[in-house]
């Protein structure tokens, strides 16, 4: 067989392929999923009291007030920017027009302490990040668990462990004049456990939690 | 601590009567016999044959078969390149993405048609949806294809059978085992909180007033090829640690066995090949306990965490840096050791902080190659392996060695040298050269010691087409897309060409009758002394490269507070 008779034999099957497995597959599989699974297929967005998107269920957003239940620290600030920043018709604000996910990748040993190095006071430093986190919760009064110094994968991470969102349900009551038992019984309804009671950790998902609160002090009482 | 043990243990548990029950339905496929798929995909298959012009019977030599497989590969990555220099004028664009620099073009393209899917990109910011849909998700199934169809052609040739047709092969991968679960586990996948639509991202208002930007697209069918196929090319820049591509604790257990399903299986599949039921539960139960001790030394390490850490918490905590809350250090470790053994490349949790022992146990993985391996090339290599050792054992005893009856000579030394061979100049010399300029071309991010594993990791995981990394280090630049280059290609190509040319040489070989002086190879002491010798090759190559990353590193904790 010549060479090219097996060129344009490689030709054809690669487009037969790309039509089967690069377009037929793919679009029957976005029809499937928005027929039958819209809500998943979208992004599982939830909306508040008002019926306003205030975001997904699967993605965490950032929580400094005390009002609210904080979330794990995040390289990219869970993809959010400032209302005052905000400007995605920028050319250069890329990330305000597709969002963005992103880690620290520091190794446990990128640190100063460990290496003595001499590395600039702005370089990037594990042991130095953690001590300012460290610091902000206690000030919080909040145990410094793993979860709560240590960067996610992700940067979008919606959960936090049982443990930390337990050791800031006081501060949270507190701070809407909240009963603690009113607060404390919402922790469990939003924690997702192990699959099967297996697979995985169990996490409080800080968005919904948090949207349940304002659900709650907004007077339509119901939730969910 | 224990709770973490048990579903890693209960997670592999399910993986035994998985492969064995894929094993077999691949066997059956690649034999011609029936299957219960025919109704629906023999009158495709007839089409696909037809329009492409393949006649089924046409059995190719080692040559031809490997031709077949470098001229189909070159049209897929020019077609794929094509598409990435066009993004702009193509549709499903809707945030407008320009098309990627020439030499990230090139390196991603390589990349994909690789089976690697290394990535010096962050999928959100670089691919439109139809690019992430029409190239690089048509190369997971054609780069995975191309993987799985050299693995059963080398399991033809080795069992004494003609090799095939490269492009039966190629469509019986995709119609009976890949596209049919991919379906499947897609849509288990969307059930699962895994998005799947052309809508652009959607940009809401946080409770506290910010404004978030919520990224997603057609990830759920893409999420499982990358899975299933060994692929490992995220669609968002944190692959599957983002939310969107493994919302939970199911979808990781699913998509955990989805990427070691296919490599452990073919071991089975090698088995009914040869009509061997007793040494392909050898040689798995062989990868298993490597890849248990693999496992069990990296989620150790996670469970004790960071010592310099632990002491500002005052308590032992788990290493956290780069892992998701849903998945803890069990899950991650696991994973981890997953997806450097198999080749896959996905990863759940970032590889750059994991500790010592688990920086160690993925490079090793990549070193190895066999822990389960690539699709399809990873049973080869395990047999390669086997080879060697009947040569070694041979030359011990002052036998003749033969492997399944068939007398291993010179030719096929040297074919099984350079396989073995050709990973590690592929990794060690470009590392060195990259290693002489750390200022200039190396873009380490992480100083110290772990800086040398960042450098060695990245040409190790292009040269094993793993695909994961130590992602800190800088390397959206033009050297390393170029070098990166040359050991994705090097590493993929080389040993195709030669595993063909083995397995034609075996099949053609005269069987000799087996007497009592023939070294039967599917005992437990054969299998010992395989591990062994597979041991003491990875550990002699490698071991300089070990000793100054991630042991260098271990050290330094053991001694440094």
């Amino acid at each position: 067989m010549s060479i090219f008779r097996e060129i344009v034999k490689a030709i054809r099957v690669t487009l037969i392929f790309w039509l089967l497995t690069g377009i037929i597959y793919p679009l029957l599989m976005v029809l499937t999923g928005q027929i039958v699974f819209p809500y998943q297929a979208n992004g599982s967005l939830i909306k508040n009291a008002q019926g306003q998107t205030i975001g997904s269920a699967l993605i965490g957003q950032p929580f400094s007030s005390d009002r609210y239940f904080w979330s794990r620290p995040s390289t990219t600030n869970y993809s959010s920017f400032p209302a005052a920043e905000f400007d995605p018709k920028n050319p250069d604000n890329i990330t305000q027009r597709t969002g963005t996910s992103g880690a620290s990748n520091l190794a446990p040993s990128n640190t100063q302490t460990l290496l003595k190095d001499n590395r600039k006071p702005d370089d990037p430093d594990l042991l130095k990040r953690i001590q300012i986190d460290v610091e902000r919760l206690k000030q919080a009064n909040i145990q410094p668990t793993a979860d709560m110094v240590y960067t996610s994968g992700s940067s979008l991470d919606p959960h936090i462990s049982v443990q930390s969102a337990r050791s800031q349900i006081a501060r949270v009551a507190q701070a809407r004049s909240l009963s603690t038992n009113q607060v404390e019984i919402l922790v469990p309804k939003y924690t997702d456990d192990r699959f099967l009671g297996i697979f995985g950790e169990p996490g409080v998902n800080v968005l919904k939690l948090n949207l349940a609160l304002d659900t709650l002090q907004s007077g339509s009482g119901a939730n969910d | 601590m224990w709770q973490g043990f048990f579903q890693i243990t209960l997670t592999i548990l399910i993986l035994v009567p998985l492969v064995h029950f894929l094993g077999r339905y691949m066997a059956r496929v690649f034999l011609g016999d029936k299957t219960f798929l025919d109704p629906i995909m023999v009158p495709l298959e007839r089409t696909i044959y037809l329009l492409g012009d393949v006649r089924y019977k046409d059995d190719m030599t080692g040559w031809q078969y490997a031709r077949s497989v470098l001229l189909s590969n070159l049209v897929m990555g020019i077609l794929v390149y094509l598409i990435f220099v066009l993004q702009l004028i193509l549709p499903l664009n809707p945030t407008s993405l320009n098309p990627p620099s020439w030499d990230l073009a090139l390196h991603t393209a390589i990349s994909f048609v690789t089976n690697t899917n290394q990535q010096h990109y962050s999928g959100e910011t670089t691919f439109s949806y139809f690019t992430q849909i029409a190239a690089l998700g048509f190369l997971m199934f054609t780069s995975s294809a191309t993987g799985l169809a050299v693995g059963i052609a080398f399991i033809r040739g080795l069992t004494g059978k003609l090799l095939g047709n490269f492009y039966v092969d190629l469509t019986l991968s995709i119609t009976r085992i890949l596209l049919p679960l991919s379906i499947v586990g897609g849509l288990i996948l969307i059930f699962l909180g895994v998005p799947e639509t052309l809508a652009s991202p959607e940009t809401v208002t946080t409770l506290e007033g910010a404004k978030q930007v919520i990224a997603r697209g057609p990830v759920a069918h893409f999420e499982f090829i990358k899975q299933l196929g060994e692929n490992g090319g995220g669609f968002f820049g944190i692959n599957s640690a983002h939310p969107f591509e493994n919302p939970n604790s199911a979808s990781n257990l699913i998509e955990t066995l989805a990427m070691v399903c296919i490599p452990a299986a073919l071991i089975f599949t090698y088995a009914i090949f040869a009509n061997n039921l007793k040494q392909g539960w050898l040689l798995f139960g062989m990868v298993f306990i490597f890849y248990v001790v693999l496992i069990a030394i990296a989620a150790v390490g996670e469970f004790q965490g960071n010592p310099l850490v632990n002491n500002i918490l005052g308590e032992q905590q788990p290493n956290l840096e780069g892992k998701e809350v849903r998945f803890g250090w069990a899950q991650t470790a696991l994973w981890a050791i997953t997806t450097t053994g198999t080749m896959c490349g996905a990863v759940n949790g970032m590889h750059d902080s994991l500790m010592p022992p688990g920086g160690f146990s993925t490079l090793f993985n990549m070193f190895l190659q066999m822990v389960w391996g690539g699709q399809g090339t990873g049973t080869a290599y395990l047999f390669v392996y086997l080879i060697l050792s009947v040569f070694v054992t041979g030359l011990m005893v002052g036998r003749t060695p033969e492997f399944l009856g068939r007398k291993v000579e010179k030719r096929e030394i040297v074919l099984a040298s350079v396989i073995l061979l050709v990973h590690p100049i592929a990794v060690l010399i470009p590392s060195a050269i990259t290693l002489a300029f750390p200022e200039t071309l190396a873009g380490i991010s992480n100083p110290g010691f772990h800086g040398i594993s960042q450098v060695v990791y990245e040409y190790t995981s292009a040269a094993a087409n793993n695909g994961s990394g130590f992602e800190g280090l800088g390397d959206g630049t033009m050297w390393w897309n170029l070098s990166a280059c040359i050991s994705l290609l090097a590493g993929r190509y080389l040993p195709i060409i030669a595993l063909l040319l083995l397995a034609d040489s075996m099949a053609h070989k005269q069987p000799v009758p087996e007497t009592t002086g023939t070294l039967r190879t599917d005992t437990v002491l054969f299998t010992g002394v395989t591990a062994g010798i597979i041991l003491i090759l990875g550990a002699l190559t490698f071991f300089p490269v070990l000793a100054l990353g991630p042991i260098a590193e271990a050290f330094q904790f053991a001694t440094g507070h």
